[in-house]
């Protein structure tokens, strides 16, 4: 079965492992230059986002099969402040850093399936697919 | 890790050859600010071609410091966006439209030096 592999995410180095860590994982299944460009992209505003909001959490990385498709899932979760209204995030232009961030709807352009659960006070997790083409 | 800027007679050029972090970015953006102060240069040439990857904050730092640069008088040029990178960028909802770009360093070089005669 697939071997998940993690990075703790506490400072801005953190982003920098997190999105090698991405890019060697999509480089090994066989992702197109561009593919690999949007997972290590998404990984790096995740990890921005954690680093950001929450102080601390974790970007982890796995292959996925699904029937005969293979592809490669990111799990970003934290155990921050939480997201209080899901919608407004979502939406294009959001911004409680200032512009710091381009944001999840950004994220959610640059890969296939995206998910989301985020509990006031408790934390968001996050993730994130891209299927091989 | 710093990034090295090099002078061509009133140009500066730089080729971005390392996974930027983000002190690495700020501390590039102060040194070029510096170097632009110490040289008098006119013209400033960013190449992206080793670079795969702009996210949301790279793209901040370096749409920051092509406006810092033309409050000092200098006027900056990106050159050699990857495909992948342009792909990216516009995916994320970043446009970099105020940003003057080239193909590569050459058609760098000719723009600055229009602009500059111009």
């Amino acid at each position: 079965m697939a071997v998940q592999s993690c990075v703790d995410v506490r400072n801005e180095w953190d982003i920098v492992s997190a999105r090698q860590l991405g890019r060697d994982l999509a480089k090994d299944l066989g992702f197109s230059s561009v593919d690999q460009a949007r997972i290590t992209t998404a990984i790096s505003e995740l990890a921005r986002n954690i680093y950001l909001y929450a102080g601390n959490g974790r970007i982890c990385v796995e292959p996925i099969e699904e029937g005969n498709r293979r592809g490669l899932r990111i799990i970003a979760n934290d155990t921050g402040p939480g997201i209080q209204d899901i919608r407004k995030v979502m939406e294009d232009g959001y911004t409680t850093s200032g512009g710091l961030g381009a944001g999840l709807p950004g994220v959610k352009r640059l890969m296939d399936e995206f998910a989301i659960h985020s509990t006031v006070d408790v934390g968001t997790e996050i993730h994130i697919t891209k299927w091989l083409r | 890790m710093r990034v090295p800027i090099l002078k061509l007679h009133e140009y500066l050029l730089i080729s971005i050859q390392v996974e930027l972090d983000d002190k690495t970015a700020l501390q590039f953006q102060e040194d070029l600010l510096s170097k632009i102060h110490d040289t008098s240069a006119k013209g400033i040439v960013i190449d992206l071609t080793s670079v795969d990857m702009v996210d949301s904050f790279i793209a901040k730092v370096l749409g920051d410091v092509v406006k810092m640069s033309n409050l000092m008088g200098a006027r900056v040029v990106l050159t050699g966006i990857q495909p992948p990178v342009a792909i990216t960028l516009i995916d994320l909802g970043i446009n970099m439209r105020d940003v003057p770009t080239a193909l590569d360093l050459e058609q760098g070089l000719d723009k600055l030096q229009q602009d500059l005669e111009g």
